[in-house]
């Protein structure tokens, strides 16, 4: 089943890229019917997915080099699950809204003339391969995949980006490869380490239960975290994101802020975890101060800047910091909450990416003073803009909320400082998209934007099922809770935490 | 302190409900339909769209009389009734459900955000009428009336939290109704960002909540209170408090309220008397458990009270805008709920009175307002107005009895209310009741002065009015909701004090005095003496003399009220300036700092920077393809060796 969701976007990409030229439109459609296709199976695949059950399923396990002890191996807890629904649901949305954008190349005026199969055969290669990375049990074949999906996204920003795209590729390739060097040396000393234990192996399930010796595991750890955190970018490996997002076409920019950048917080939670428990506690505080600075420090830039795009790559900024904070609270509701963040996160950015493309189109430039009164003339833009943007301010009653408090409240019980300075999060998240939305939306309608367009039939099918998603998971988050829940507690059993118990309760009831 | 807490023990026993008020769900989900039909409908729903908007505010409040009725019928400690929705979030110990708790402090909200909000539905049908976004005015009323019902009906803290926000989400998007106006749009982010300041401070109590004790249920945390050390039920009392300040613009966080003027006036009616500014009150008392057993607390929720009142009432002396007139008024008769809730027992029934007598001539006296601009060509400046009780007999007529009301006139709403609360704050004993009391008996007398100004100038007095302006009676879908509420301004105080009916209503609740409210003492006298002297000065000042069409320059104190006791300048000064400047300074840093490290040491690796140049042009794309090439060719290998 995981084989085959991520052999058939793999083959669509062949199909596409080896299509004839001059048929454009043949290839969006192949592409929009394959992704579409991926993801009615994955949304299947998640209806069968036993919330009691073993923590992995769908399982396949086939020796790949057997000589280093490589596996091709593939499996799914609630963890990868939902992360990989909401790639296989952002993805056709994706296809959809870029319809046109290849050839337009990001709204740089006058744009040479891009091949646009190439460009839908891109999105699909990168979609079997964050459907990869996610399955992924054995970790020599998450490594290849976390390195491979560099290639499409480089080639995208670098190809079909904006003015600055080839310094932005590039800022983008040298750290991903830089983080994946230490990573890909932290695998094969992993590696070594089982084989000195007397079983070399890469499989998961098999190291998670390997004795590491304590300042090994340390290194091991630093290994995978910073190639980690420069993928979720955790301040102060975040220059390349504002960047990389900044210049990526719209598309392309939420599969790169929604999903590409979840693989590192996801790596966190299932890899520097459970591999190595004993560092991940003792690295805690070094991860919390990072993360708080990261809330803080994002959402300040993210009011200071005068670009949509990088307005928004800087708030992900600021969110990320929201989930390594819970990620390393050690709290049922710290890793429950972060996971259900990544999740909302990419919908609820994904919305503000998809929604900031579409006026991008219209305008041919992101910059912030190139809008005012949208609201006037394109009212459905403006609200479905303010939808997302209040999703970024994680308004209860949206889905971002649940994740976000379920993150403060996990970090509370046991981090009380740090979780007061990330709520602070709140309120300065309300000044960056009130003010950008003011800015773009509100006041008298400008010259600027006098007879810009509202959304079209195409653009609204893009959007509304995320505004959907997002209000329906706000006010019933329980399937996703659900299925998250019983593999954050493996996790918890793994790094032997246990949540905090009420002060009253601690010390019985006063005289 | 524990046998506070055993004679507060009725409401920890809970039943589920039947009946009507199995329903109560009903409540919610009439307006939050409309709103989702009405914003869904888009252009579609344009022709009745406000028909609609009336029709679910008016369910809404059936239903609520209904399981009013039926809570009567229930015997005086088996009235608090739960109904199970959902169940929300549960992660680990955590657990949030949507609950409704039906009890008679509930039901005395839902009462008046429903019975009042419908007043002003109907109302903005025609102060709305010829607004081309009608509709969307409509979705968003019932929004704000679904979000405030949530708030007072939810169980636990973080469904409280949730009709918490809404009511902030749909008060900025009514204050920013007219957005084109940049005024209106900064006004509602001001709105926004102010309460997330509270909002800020309520979270953080939830989260000490749970931590403390393992719940953020009401029952849990109130019947545990008195278990947690007096430091941390302290803290939540503060921070409880600083989420009402927010909401109820209170001291330091009133600023948002007097640009909140921005939006239509039926806007403010329902900010100002049925929704929002109430959201404050209702969860000091809600709280109380929690604030009875911090006399910190306590104290400081009476001091933020009574600082607010008097700086409203100072705003609004010196106010021309009609509407920023009652604007300060309001934040002055919120800061004496305030002050009533801090006071403790005593205190709880006349904040609540007073919230609900304030609910009906508040409304009434902005409606009024309303009416007034409708037929003034929307000006609101007072100096032009003068002489308009004999062209608008019933706005005159119903703003009069607003305004007899609000300034404690004997025997109507305000007198029964203001005098309670003025006589508990004496009662409290000690210095601070003294001071207390005294600064609730000025404020007295400052609301009645500045009340008569804005009569005065209004209704008496030479016409001033510009030269193009026609005034006229509104329509009658106006004067009618005007004439309703004149009726609870006037009955309304008398209805719920006289005989201890709503004390002995609310009791189970809060718990009863501990003794009978005495109608008349020497205070009663003082009150009244004090409000005529202020009429009397205002007489002296707006009618006695006319009024010049351009406000005199006005020494320090006029000047200063005027600028909001230059709560604007101290927040710019405080906060924007130097938030601003560390924005500005982050953003350099970030550019020159980090990005110019990272880019330096790329620079230095490659030796010279017309190197790099170099490989950022071509040379590292041919560098990735050799690269992707390569690792295929390697996977195609390793994939041989496999076979």
């Amino acid at each position: 089943m995981l084989t085959a969701l991520i052999a058939i976007p793999a083959l669509g990409a062949l199909l596409v890229a080896f299509l004839p030229k001059g048929r454009d439109e043949l290839a969006k459609l192949t592409a929009l019917v394959v992704t579409l296709v991926v993801a009615v199976l994955a949304i299947a695949m998640a209806i069968g997915f036993d919330n009691g059950g073993p923590r992995f399923q769908f399982t396949e396990k086939y020796w790949w080099i057997k000589q280093f002890g490589v596996h091709y191996a593939v499996g799914v807890d609630g963890v990868a699950l939902v992360l990989i629904l909401l790639s296989v649901i952002l993805v056709p949305l994706v296809v959809l809204a870029s319809w046109n954008d290849a050839e337009r190349s990001g709204g740089v005026e006058a744009p040479p003339k891009r091949s646009v199969k190439t460009y839908f055969a891109l999105l699909l290669a990168l979609e079997a391969m964050m459907i990869g990375v996610f399955a992924a049990t054995d970790i020599f074949l998450f490594y290849v995949f976390f390195e491979a999906m560099l290639i499409p996204m480089y080639f995208i920003i670098g190809s079909y980006g904006g003015a600055q795209r080839s310094y932005a590729a590039v800022k983008f390739l040298l750290y991903s490869l830089f983080g994946g060097l230490l990573m890909l040396a932290a695998v094969i000393t992993l590696y070594v380490q089982s084989a000195n234990a007397g079983h070399g192996t890469f499989l998961f399930d098999e190291l998670r239960n390997l004795h590491i010796e304590p300042t090994t595991a340390k290194w091991l750890f630093l290994g995978f975290f910073v190639a980690f955190a420069i993928k979720a970018p955790l301040v102060p490996f975040h220059t390349w994101l504002p960047d990389a997002a900044g210049q990526a076409p719209a598309g392309a920019a939420v599969l790169l802020v929604g999903v590409l950048d979840k693989v590192g917080t996801y790596g966190m939670l299932r890899f520097c975890l459970e591999l190595f428990p004993g560092a991940a506690k003792w690295f805690t505080p070094v991860v919390l101060t990072l993360s708080v600075i990261g809330i803080v420090y994002g959402a300040v830039l993210a009011i200071g800047q005068i670009d949509i795009k990088r307005l928004i790559a800087y708030t992900s900024i600021s969110h990320f910091g929201f989930i390594t904070l819970g990620i390393f609270a050690m709290t049922t509701q710290g890793q429950t909450g972060a996971t259900l963040y990544m999740v909302n996160h990419g919908f609820s950015t994904g919305a503000l990416f998809l929604v900031a493309g579409f006026l991008i189109a219209r305008r041919g430039s992101s910059r912030i003073d190139a809008f005012g009164g949208v609201q006037k003339v394109a009212p459905l833009l403006a609200g479905t803009f303010l939808v997302a943007g209040l999703s970024g301010l994680s308004l209860p009653g949206l889905s971002t909320f649940v994740s976000e408090f379920l993150v403060l409240v996990g970090t509370f019980t046991r981090y009380k400082v740090p979780a007061i300075i990330a709520t602070s999060g709140i309120v300065l998240a309300a000044v960056y998209i009130l003010w950008m939305y003011q800015r773009t939306m509100s006041g008298p309608p400008t010259e600027k934007v006098a007879g810009m367009r509202d959304l079209s039939k195409r653009e609204l099918v893009v959007i509304a099922p995320v505004l959907v998603l997002l209000v329906v998971l706000g006010f019933y988050p329980k399937p996703a809770l659900n299925m998250i829940n019983p593999s954050v507690k493996q996790t918890m059993v793994k790094v032997e935490k246990h949540d905090p118990q009420p002060t009253i309760a601690e010390k019985g009831i006063r005289p | 302190m524990t046998n506070l807490l055993a004679e507060a023990g009725p409401q920890l026993h809970t039943q589920a409900a039947t009946g009507m008020q199995s329903a109560a769900w009903l409540l919610i989900a009439f307006p939050l339909v409309g709103a989702a039909i009405l914003l869904l409908g888009g252009r579609r729903t344009d022709k009745w769209g406000h028909l609609l908007g009336v029709a679910m505010s008016l369910a809404s409040f059936v239903v609520g009389v209904l399981a009013f009725v039926q809570m009567l019928g229930q015997p005086g400690d088996g009235r608090t009734r739960l109904v199970h929705v959902y169940q929300w979030v549960s992660v680990g110990s955590f657990k949030a459900d949507v609950n409704l708790l039906l009890d008679p402090l509930s039901i005395s909200f839902v009462l008046l955000i429903t019975g009042v909000g419908s007043l002003i539905h109907i109302y903005s049908i025609g102060y709305m009428s010829h607004d081309p976004d009608r509709r969307r005015f409509f979705a968003y009323l019932n929004l704000f009336v679904a979000s405030m019902l949530l708030l007072v009906l939810a169980d636990n803290y973080l469904g409280l939290y949730v009709g918490w926000e809404g009511v902030g989400l749909a008060s900025y998007l009514l204050i920013g109704f007219w957005q084109h106006k940049p005024s209106a749009a900064t006004a509602a982010k001001k709105a926004f960002i102010v309460n997330r300041v509270g909002d800020f401070g309520l979270s953080v109590a939830i989260m000490l909540m749970f931590v403390t004790f393992g719940s953020i249920s009401f029952t849990d945390v109130f019947g545990h209170a008195s278990e947690a050390s007096h430091g941390t039920i302290t803290a939540i009392g503060l921070l409880l408090l600083l989420g009402a300040c927010g909401k109820s613009a209170q001291l330091p966080l009133q600023s948002w309220l007097l640009d909140a003027m921005e939006g239509p006036t039926p806007v403010s009616a329902l900010i100002h008397a049925a929704t929002m500014v109430t959201a404050g009150v209702y969860l000091v008392v809600r709280s109380h458990a929690i604030f009875e057993l911090s006399s910190q607390a306590r104290l400081l929720v009476t001091i933020v009270g009574a600082a607010t009142l008097i700086a409203g009432a100072l705003i609004g002396c010196a106010k021309d805008d009609i509407k920023k007139a009652l604007a300060g008024s309001t934040m002055s008769q919120i800061g004496y709920m305030m002050l009533a809730a801090g006071i403790g027992k005593a205190g709880y029934v006349f904040a609540i009175a007073h919230l609900i007598a304030h609910g009906f001539f508040k409304a009434g006296l902005f409606l009024g307002a309303g009416s007034i601009m409708h037929g003034m060509n929307d000006d609101v400046d007072m100096r032009k107005y003068g002489g308009l009780r004999k062209v608008m007999p019933i706005t005159f007529a119903t703003f009069g009895l607003g305004y007899l009301a609000i300034i404690g006139f004997p025997f109507l709403s305000g007198w029964w209310t203001k005098d309670g609360i003025i006589d508990s704050a004496f009662e409290k004993g000690g210095t601070s009741g003294q001071i207390l009391g005294w600064a609730a008996l000025i404020g007295a007398g400052i609301t009645a002065y500045y009340m008569s100004r804005v009569m005065f100038m209004t209704f008496f007095g030479e016409k001033r009015w510009e030269e193009d302006v026609h005034p006229h009676e509104s329509p009658s879908v106006m004067t009618i909701p005007l004439i309703l509420l004149a009726v609870g301004s006037v009955a309304g105080g008398a209805f719920l004090i006289a005989g201890d009916r709503f004390a002995n209503f609310l009791a189970p609740v809060v718990g009863a005095p501990e003794a009978a409210h005495k109608l008349f003492t020497p205070y009663t006298i003082v009150v009244f003496v004090l409000m005529v002297v202020g009429v009397g000065i205002a007489y002296l000042q707006y009618l006695r003399r006319p009024v010049p069409r351009t406000a005199p320059a006005g020494s320090f104190p006029v000047v200063a009220a005027r600028k909001d006791l230059y709560g604007d300048a101290l927040n710019e000064s405080l906060f924007m300036r130097p938030g601003q400047w560390l924005t500005r300074l982050t953003v350099y840093f970030d550019g020159r700092g980090v990005d110019g490290l990272v880019n330096g040491i790329a620079a230095f690796v490659g030796g010279t920077s017309g190197r790099v140049r170099r490989v950022q042009t071509g040379f590292v794309r041919s560098y990735a393809l050799s690269m992707f090439f390569g690792a295929a060719l390697i996977v195609g290998a390793l994939l041989l060796v496999r076979i």
